[in-house]
């Protein structure tokens, strides 16, 4: 026991003495902000498969939710020779977390999923290298969030309240974000956990947009006393509390395609969506893919980035994924111009102060809705 | 030794033992030193920030972290000492039929992985119709579960080898039964209750997948908390700091009950096999009906407590939509979008994760022991710094592999190998505090008699010491093997390769997400996983037993 003692006691005393070691992986804060949109020092990659050692097979790394109809990733292997194998890693978060950890030796070689609420986290730690693609041209620019094009936007949508239309037969439904405050509507509001859900840290970010850095507690405060209730991911609230699922909250946090995914996915068919959106509750969120710095295959790599941005992909998204494709010449499907609302003002944050004050946020979050 | 032996047969004898001490103590050492000195000071140079440290005392969330993780691991350790006295009074003082069993069976439960555990709770509170997330109880209850063994074990084995005649003489002086327990036998255990209240209280304090599954997101102990900062929010100062101070914690409260256990005669050593008195039994049969009758509710109570979660684990894993099913094990085989492998692949890589962990562990627990029972100083620091892992938490092990094996020679942590070498460094220590009696018990006169008749400090350590400890070697391979199975915490920081999914971790994913078939899924999972771990431990200890001769 002494010996244990000795011994951890002269660690300390090593390190102490030899000083602080080197941090080779990024500083939550102000340098990770600065650092997000400084200029990444490489040229960019054109896409291109003839290079001396084509790969017979590129990984795409992305998250839980990504979803394609059969015979869409094969119409890339048909042009190039080249499979795609998808990796799904978690949520949002933790697929960019994964990406930054193996960042020497990169699980794959393609990312896609990236959203503007963890952009400068993978962008501060140098995870992508930048392309030059001229399917870039038909992205609208106020969607080209990186100006040097590290990553480049694949679809964007927004989060929004929605809520269960037959549950406010008789009143009022919710209007607004405050309206979710009123002691009328208590108790039927479920939402989810920022810290676990895209979701969820979406719509706290649309709070804190909303409200500002000073009252976006106060809110919380308020929204806990009416009895909201959180569950940790999406499928959970929509599937488990939310009416939709046969729960009896009739509020909950979801996307403003939601309606149109119920539409579609109707049986017996429906003419109207059952629920309805919050459109001033909404914020915008916007999905990008990119090249991953280490992989061994950067052209190719860059020719899937390109596919990604195809009109075949780009048209492929919306009934799959639920989210707008970021090509202004691409259009969704009639079902989403007709159910889908009309989102004119969304909600946003820099994606820089959203890196600085991400988890100082949730934190605060977390002591006002859980403790 | 050394120079005892010198002194039997001259000094070319004690020189090339002492090269052999340091040669069987190099490997460990080597070992050791790249996997956990490495790891624990890249841990200290980052987390010793003394800004970052006081901040976990000052942010209000850190505070709260450290102080549940406190008092949970407190109250458990109160509850399990409570709940586990009674048995140990009973397995110590009385002999029944099946008394080997009961005892076999209540140690189970500890070489249980903790995910298969964390996930029968869920599955039984679930039955209950009680949200188990969250729930305080939930999480003592699975304490209580896990750590029953220790202080059955320690508590038993200290009361079995305890003078019966003081009680006597104490009954005999008209104390009445209440008053001599309290005041000639508990004082008389109050060594090894110390000693296993602190063993008990370090596993409940720096416990991962129990209070991951039952407590996230609402309850986090510093344990859970280093994962997330480490991995979820890339905040490695935090999470450094938050790990100095549970390591922290552990010294001094190892420190305090090793110095309040002094005296104890029962070590940790074993952990299998009946309890028995060292020298004389001094068990006997039930004395009255009553007396019966108490014994069988105390066997009864505790053994249903251990047997009612696993049971319904199993009963979860065969239904699904309230029907007898066996769908969820054939679809183990079967691909899912959660997961990178099947789970059948899953439980594969776990068991070619143990085979080479455990075959690792007693490589290098087996050098340890034999330079540890050898005596003189490199086996001193090999005893010390071998053991050190079981100390320090799974998690900050991992994390500290993370950060500190990330560059050129010791860039281990993106190799296959890194994961079974981390399972290893728990089982070495497991194998060196397992066999180190077996070899002290072996006694200085049969060396001393081998080596007068011509066998070199090598040959002595082959033809004598290996055969005699070969029981223990298996037992401690066998737990080596079954800690590698169930390890959790610091595989969650370091498999990053799909082919490095173990079965632990696919249980966990599973849970993590809401719906009947994946549950099931982690049901059956969780059940093959569990009998692996147990048939691993009672195959090992039953080839042991019956090898017999030499008992620890």
């Amino acid at each position: 026991m002494r010996y244990l003692t000795a011994l951890i006691t002269a660690a300390i005393v090593v390190v102490a003495v030899s000083g602080c070691g080197d941090d080779d992986t990024p500083a939550p804060g102000d340098e990770a902000a600065r650092a997000c949109f400084s200029a990444p020092g490489t040229d960019p990659v054109r896409p291109a498969t003839d290079d001396l050692a084509p790969p017979d097979r590129l990984t795409l790394l992305t998250h839980d939710s990504f979803a394609v109809s059969e015979g869409t990733l094969e119409a890339f292997t048909e042009t190039t020779g080249i499979e795609i194998e998808v990796r799904q890693l978690g949520d949002t978060g933790q697929l960019v977390s994964e990406a930054v950890l193996t960042a020497d030796q990169p699980l794959g070689d393609v990312l896609y999923g990236i959203d503007s609420t963890f952009l400068c986290r993978g962008l501060s730690a140098g995870l992508f290298q930048p392309v030059a693609l001229d399917e870039l041209e038909s992205v609208p620019a106020e969607l080209r969030l990186d100006p040097h094009d590290r990553v480049v936007p694949i679809d964007y949508g927004d989060v929004c309240v929605n809520y269960w239309v037959d549950a406010f037969a008789g009143e009022d439904p919710p209007a607004s974000l405050t309206d979710l405050t009123d002691p009328a509507h208590a108790g039927r509001f479920v939402t989810e956990n920022p810290e676990t859900s895209s979701p969820g840290l979406a719509f706290l970010l649309a709070t804190i947009a909303a409200f500002g850095e000073d009252g976006w507690q106060d809110y919380w405060s308020a929204l806990r006393d009416n009895d909201v209730e959180v569950t940790s991911d999406w499928t959970s609230a929509y599937y488990g509390s939310f009416v939709a699922g046969g729960g009896d909250r009739p509020i909950v946090t979801s996307y403003a395609t939601s309606p149109v995914a119920e539409v579609v996915f109707a049986d017996p068919p429906v003419a109207a969506p059952p629920t309805a959106v919050l459109t001033d509750s909404c914020f915008r969120q916007v999905e990008f893919a990119g090249v991953l710095a280490g992989t061994a295959h950067p052209e190719a790599a860059a020719t899937l980035v390109a596919f990604l941005l195809s009109p075949t992909f780009q048209a492929d998204i919306p009934l799959n994924m639920f989210v707008y494709p970021a090509r202004s010449d691409v259009d969704p499907p009639p079902v989403f111009l007709e159910h889908a609302p009309e989102v004119a003002d969304p909600l946003v944050l820099e994606p820089a102060a959203i890196e600085v004050h991400r988890d100082e946020w949730t934190d605060t979050w977390a002591e006002i809705v859980l403790r | 030794m050394g120079r005892d032996r010198a002194a039997v047969t001259g000094t070319t004898v004690s020189r090339s033992s002492r090269v052999l001490d340091v040669a069987t103590a190099a490997v460990p050492l080597a070992f050791v030193t790249v996997l956990v000195v490495v790891p624990v000071v890249a841990v200290l140079d980052r987390g010793l920030d003394a800004g970052t440290l006081l901040d976990v005392f000052r942010r209000p969330a850190l505070r709260e972290v450290l102080w549940f993780s406190l008092w949970q691991a407190l109250l458990s350790t109160a509850l399990t000492v409570l709940g586990g006295l009674p048995l140990a009074a009973v397995l110590a003082r009385r002999r029944f039929r099946g008394d080997g069993l009961v005892a076999a069976a209540v140690t189970a439960p500890f070489v249980l992985p903790t995910v298969v555990v964390a996930g029968a709770y869920v599955v039984a509170f679930d039955r209950l119709g009680v949200d188990p997330v969250g729930s305080v109880t939930a999480i003592l209850a699975a304490h209580v579960f896990f750590n029953l063994a220790v202080v059955v074990r320690t508590v038993g084995s200290a009361w079995a080898a305890l003078d019966p005649r003081l009680d006597e003489a104490a009954r005999t002086l008209g104390a009445s039964r209440a008053r001599t327990f309290l005041t000639v036998t508990l004082p008389a255990l109050r060594p090894a209750l110390l000693s296993a209240a602190a063993i008990v209280f370090l596993f409940c304090f720096t416990s991962y997948g129990v209070v991951l599954i039952l407590g996230a997101p609402t309850r986090a102990t510093l344990e859970t908390e280093i994962y997330r900062y480490a991995i979820t929010r890339l905040d490695l100062p935090t999470a450094t700091a938050l790990a100095v101070v549970q390591l922290a914690t552990v010294v001094a409260v190892l420190g305090v009950g090793s110095r309040l256990g002094r005296g104890s005669g029962a070590g940790t050593g074993r952990l299998t096999g009946a309890v028995v008195g060292r020298t004389l039994d001094t068990r006997r049969p039930f004395a009255s009906g009553r007396d019966r009758l108490l014994g069988t509710v105390v066997v009864v109570v505790t053994l249903c407590y251990l047997a009612l979660p696993l049971a319904s684990l199993v009963i979860r894993s065969f239904t699904a939509d309230g029907r007898f099913t066996v769908e969820h094990y054939r679809a183990l085989a079967d691909p899912l979008s959660l997961l990178p492998v099947t789970p059948l692949a899953a439980m594969v890589n776990s068991l070619e994760f143990a085979v080479v962990a455990a075959g690792v562990a007693v490589l290098v627990g087996g050098a340890a022991a034999l330079a540890a029972a050898g005596g003189g100083r490199p086996g001193r620091v090999v005893d010390v710094l071998v053991v050190l892992p079981l100390g320090v938490s799974a998690v900050t092990i991992g994390l500290g592999m993370l950060i500190g094996l990330d560059e050129p020679p010791l860039d281990l942590r993106s190799s296959w190998w890194i994961v079974p070498l981390a399972h290893a460094v728990v089982g070495a220590a497991l194998v060196l505090r397992i066999v180190v009696p077996a070899l002290r018990a072996v006694g200085r006169r049969v060396h001393d008699v081998a080596s007068t008749l011509g066998a070199s400090p090598g040959r002595l350590r082959l033809t004598v010491d290996l055969p005699i400890a070969a029981r223990a070697v298996a037992v401690g391979a066998s737990f080596a093997f079954a800690v590698s199975l169930g390890e959790f915490g610091a595989t969650s920081f370091l498999a990053r390769r799909p082919d490095q999914l173990t079965a632990p971790l696919a249980i966990y994913r599973l849970l993590s997400r809401p719906g009947e078939t994946l549950q099931g899924r982690a049901a059956a999972l969780g059940v093959v996983l569990m009998v692996a771990t147990l048939t691993v431990v009672v195959v090992a200890d039953r080839w042991a037993e019956r090898r017999g001769g030499w008992t620890p």
